[in-house]
């Protein structure tokens, strides 16, 4: 992990005798099948959404007996829908408040706090963290369904109140789930840049009498900071394009947990708007990579 | 004693009050932590096993009654199968075109190598499931794989092939290319040094791939949700969504052990590979 | 049909060998799923085509195709078609020497699924030869191409059928499109006021409830809830969680009420913010505010289902649904909220115009009614014996057969009066309800403009204002269909 990271802040590694050893038609018939995978599958699809985007293409109605190219029609229908800038807003409160904020300062945390424990116990409660990534999502968003319902959840049961969470804090309720659902991945990565920074460092600031949070404010975070951008960019990325939301509160109340994914869901998959879901699609991943050079530059910045 | 040493065992005592509030304070903190955790997830080590299972996690009646329901629920044991045939796929697939092409990668070396994988990495990241949806559906049913296994294994391997051989990669990295210099030196074709050279080394790799990659097709939703039709050919993630949003009452017995079976696969794959080689991401670093 | 389809066929050639592959390693299940058809029909006259063909003892099967399933969903029409309409009809064609196989495709999802797995079957001119449509889907399907008119998919034969006589106009309606039959319906129904008897006679209220006007509504509602602080005067649906149910069985029935239509035909136009809306608005405005309904029960995931339990558990006491309700959620036998003594205790009435007059046609009382039916595959490979096949389903006999002594509205006139003479609500549906009822618009844009409804009831179950959400409702519909094709606001 810490030799990846490096390598993509310094200069790649000089590794393997270079272009000589395979001759290309083998390096080229050992690739091809993965490239036609993700060219075909991957490559492909995001090529079209641009394309469908500009056509009024429905799967029911006229449009779909002949569909015709609009233009950027979608898209100013997309811009001056109120719809869509609900979604985007949630979204971006969703992955600040569950993604930058929560998985990332509480994996960060348990990092940090777990960092010289060598116990039984680290090893329980780090698998309660994996587990609840690991969980398939289906059943994790049943047990959150069951755990905030207002009747009979576990959490009204031992706070002794009577709250539908998902019905009055329905975005709180889904920030918190996600920080809850993906903390793990945070908490393996700082735990790598931890583990892979020279002791002698803090030993030194240690004894020259730094408190730990001077250690680590002026030690660790500058030098993992790499780390920290990696993880950020991943984990905004995922929780950007995340879908799970949607078993739990199906978008709900009028629409305020209605993220991206669940609104272009909606749109092309209920509505069989399948043109205009291809452009807000579009819009997505555009924004996804105005976040992601965000990031890039960051770190090149750095370097 | 003199003053300077009851000063001395004055600042000692005070050190270790300290230290034991630290200690306190830190087995609190790991407590509330755990938790948090762990409190949404009891019920469902609980609730399978109770006689009449409510939403909340309470001590369970006992009774192994609710398994029996799943095992006589024709479709939820039909659809554990059909996860099941996904992951085999689709963890096949990725690993048969990836760990060559993690390989190639490692051993060849061109400009811009590493910004490609991340760019790529970074695409897969975006694209699969959500934003694609649209052409992922349109392009399934163009090619008449719309409620085909084939098809949403093919969509699955195209969309976790990047970051699979992002991570075979850090392992190919890692196997010194000198075996496979007197392996080619003595005429060894390059399949038979990706099979009988690297393949072993970077086994700890394959295996995390594969519970990567098995873990996420196992669980996935969206896809199968949107290129599956019958019912009998759901995996379990899709049909357990109909359960709880069916008409009328959710059967909260079948519920609780239909997620507890579903969940039990995972977990397990998960210790063992732990245990055998150490659950970190990338390269053979251990904590 | 699809944009860039050419490429993507070229795309097929590249992927033929892996597609190959996996079909080898991977399984796909071993129902049968479609019909082959040939791969470049578009929305021909198979009809000319096929006549003469296949009145010979080629073997011919014929795919039937619906959104039920034994033990699941509308289980009972696919044992009738299992269990008595395939072995009849096939031993019927073997009578008369031909080789006839029928198969039931049959799943149970949910209907907005069901509706997209039609939409892509028909989409790839695959499919099978009979398919169960939603009324309501005829429009989008006829404009897509989908689906054809019965005289064009089988032949001016159709028009000959002598069950046309016994299924009402207002009935064929709604499995037409433009004046055309596609397809033949497989019954109606009808909404009204459920209450709970009981709940009544505690609260000091008479049994034979039917109120002339919303304010009757209203007051009862408040009487109730004076009497009975623990239960919930009344469920009208609102909110987008229940979708098309809040259209149909909640705002639909009002605004007809104060003599409005969603879509007025002479004009060409929808509603929008006018004087019915906002009357309906402010009715929904009412109930909440004055918590006469339960706000929170619209705007849950499950409100839908609770409600159901709720009734049936006595906890609310009026009750806007139609007769699916009665047959299959308080039935007493395979309900999904089953009412033990549900014939003692539920009471129904008609659903009252705004004031007496006031409804569409100068009604006093309004109700709305849906419905599906059954169409022909214009891709079907045997266009004549699919035809002789949904004459035979909807055969007086083979209907008779279907409601097996259930009381149930069916579309034939004939078999309603044999039926229904047994059960006091279903023929009180048939006789005073169904006269009153009107239909949705079939055009392809209405279930979006149902949102748009739903959406402007959810917002005053919120605490919008009735006029708020008036005004935004003006403009999302404005936004929808074009400013011109809207009055009101």
């Amino acid at each position: 992990m810490a030799d990846t990271v490096k390598t993509l802040q310094d200069r790649p590694r000089s590794l393997g005798s270079g272009g000589g050893t395979l001759s290309t038609r083998a390096a080229g018939g050992l690739l091809s099948p993965a490239a036609v995978l993700i060219v075909v599958f991957l490559v492909f699809p995001a090529a079209w959404t641009l394309y469908l985007g500009l056509t009024n293409y429905r799967l029911t109605g006229a449009a779909a007996a002949n569909p015709q190219f609009v233009g950027i029609a979608n898209y100013t229908r997309a811009l001056s829908d109120s719809d869509f800038w609900n979604s985007l807003w949630v979204t971006l409160v969703f992955v600040f408040g569950s993604a930058i904020v929560g998985q990332a300062v509480l994996g960060f945390s348990l990092a940090w706090l777990f960092r010289d424990w060598k116990s039984r116990w680290r090893q329980m409660v780090e698998l309660l963290v994996i587990l609840a990534w690991i969980i398939p999502g289906s059943v994790v968003a049943f047990l959150w369904v069951a755990f905030l319902d207002g009747d009979s959840g576990t959490l009204n049961s031992l706070l002794g109140i009577d709250t539908e969470w998902l019905l009055r804090r329905p975005l709180l309720s889904i920030v918190v789930f996600n920080t809850w659902r993906g903390t793990a991945f945070s908490m393996l990565l700082f735990g790598a840049a931890l583990a892979s920074l020279p002791p002698s460092h803090l030993q030194t600031a240690r004894l020259a009498g730094a408190t730990g949070w001077q250690q680590l404010r002026d030690i660790v975070l500058p030098s993992i900071k790499g780390y920290i951008l990696t993880n950020l960019l991943l984990i905004s990325l995922w929780t950007f394009n995340d879908f799970t939301p949607f078993l739990i509160t199906g978008g709900g109340p009028a629409g305020r947990t209605e993220l991206l994914p669940i609104y272009i869901y909606k749109e092309a998959l209920t509505f069989f708007e399948l043109g205009y879901g291809s452009a807000i699609s579009a819009l997505m991943l555009i924004i996804n990579l105005v976040i992601a050079l965000g990031y890039l530059r960051s770190m090149r910045v750095r370097t | 004693m003199t003053a300077a040493t009851s000063q001395a065992q004055h600042r000692r005592a005070i050190g270790e009050s300290r230290r034991f509030a630290l200690r306190v304070g830190f087995y609190g903190m790991v407590a509330l932590v755990a938790l948090f955790f762990a409190l949404p997830m009891a019920w469902l080590i609980l609730a399978p096993f109770d006689q009449v299972p409510t939403l909340a996690a309470e001590v369970p009646e006992f009774t192994l009654s609710n398994f029996e329901r799943v095992l006589n629920n024709r479709l939820a044991l039909r659809s554990m199968v059909n996860s099941l045939l996904l992951v085999v796929g689709v963890v096949g697939l990725v690993i048969v075109t990836g760990a060559p092409t993690a390989y190639v990668l490692s051993r060849i070396r061109f400009r811009g190598r590493e910004i490609f994988l991340y760019v790529l990495l970074l695409f897969s990241s975006v694209v699969t499931g959500t934003a694609a949806m649209v052409p992922l559906f349109l392009l399934v049913f163009n090619l008449g794989m719309i409620d085909t296994f084939t098809g949403v294994v093919l969509v699955l391997a195209g969309g976790t092939l990047p970051a699979s051989i992002f991570i075979l990669k850090d392992f190919t990295d890692n196997t010194p290319p000198s075996y496979e210099e007197s392996a080619r030196v003595f005429g060894a074709s390059p399949i038979q040094i990706l099979r009988d050279i690297v393949l072993p080394v970077i086994r700890p790799g394959l295996a995390v791939v594969s519970v990567w990659v098995g873990v996420n097709v196992w669980g996935n939703f969206l896809l199968p949700f949107i290129l599956l039709r019958s019912p009998s050919r759901s995996p379990a993630a899709v049909l357990m969504y109909s359960f709880y949003t069916e008409g009328g009452q959710a059967d909260l017995r079948l519920i609780s052990a239909f997620s507890l079976l579903y969940t039990v696969p995972v977990l397990l794959m998960y210790l063992y590979v732990n245990r055998r080689y150490g659950f970190r991401f990338f390269g053979g670093l251990k904590g | 049909m699809q944009p860039s389809s050419a490429m993507t066929r070229r795309l097929v050639v590249v992927f033929a060998a892996m597609a190959l592959l996996l079909t080898a390693c991977g399984t796909e299940a071993d129902e049968a799923t479609t019909t082959e058809a040939p791969a470049e029909t578009t929305a021909t006259t198979a009809g000319e085509e096929a006549t003469e063909t296949t009145e010979t003892s080629e073997p011919v099967t014929v795919e039937i195709a619906a959104n039920a399933i034994r033990d699941g969903k509308n289980s009972a029409e696919a044992i009738w078609i299992e269990d008595y309409v395939i072995p009849t009809f096939e031993a019927q064609m073997e009578e008369q020497g031909r080789d006839v196989t029928v198969v039931f495709n049959g799943r149970g999802v949910d209907d907005e699924d069901f509706k997209a797995q039609l939409a892509l079957d028909l989409g790839s001119a695959s499919g099978a030869d009979i398919i169960s449509i939603d009324g309501i889907w005829v429009g989008e399907f006829a404009e897509a191409g989908y689906i054809l008119p019965l005289s064009e998919a089988v032949g001016p034969e159709v028009d000959d059928w002598e069950g046309w006589d016994q299924v009402p106009e207002a009935v064929q309606q709604n499995m037409s499109y433009q004046g055309e039959r596609y397809g033949v319906p497989t019954g109606t129904d009808g909404r009204v006021l459920y209450f709970n008897k009981d709940l009544f006679e505690q609260a000091g209220l008479p049994t034979d409830w039917q109120p002339t006007s919303w304010d009757e509504v209203l007051e009862t509602a408040r009487a109730l809830k004076a009497a009975l602080p623990d239960v919930t005067p009344l469920q009208i649906n609102a909110g987008t969680p229940m979708g098309e149910a809040t259209t149909m069985q909640g705002y639909l029935p009002l605004l007809v009420g104060t003599g409005e239509r969603i879509y007025d035909e002479e004009s060409e136009t929808w509603a929008g913010a006018t004087a019915g809306t906002q009357a309906v608005l402010e009715f929904y405005e009412s109930i909440f505010t004055e918590e006469l309904a339960d706000a929170d029960l619209q705007i849950r995931q499950d409100g839908r289902d609770r409600s159901f339990q709720d009734f049936a558990a006595g906890s609310i006491a009026i009750l806007g649904e139609g007769d699916y309700f009665w047959r299959s959620v308080v039935n007493p036998q395979e309900g999904i909220a089953p009412m033990e003594n549900r014939d003692e205790v539920v009471g129904w009435a008609k659903i009252p115009a705004q004031t007496p007059g006031s409804g569409i046609s100068g009604q006093d009382f309004v109700s709305m009614s849906g419905g599906g039916g059954r169409v022909i595959n214009p891709n079907t490979a045997n266009p004549a014996v699919a035809w002789e096949l949904m004459m035979f389903i909807n055969s007086r006999e083979a209907i008779l057969e279907f409601l097996a002594g259930q009381a149930r509205i069916s579309q034939r006139m004939d078999v309603n009066e044999e039926v229904l003479a047994g059960d006091p609500f279903l023929s009180y549906v048939a006789d005073e309800v169904l006269p009153l009822t009107a239909y949705r618009p079939g055009f392809a844009i209405y279930p979006q403009v149902s949102v748009l409804l739903q959406e402007a009831s959810e917002q005053v179950a919120l605490g919008t204002s009735a006029a708020d959400a008036a005004q935004q409702y003006q403009s999302d519909l404005e936004g929808l269909v074009g400013a011109d094709a809207v009055t009101g606001g």
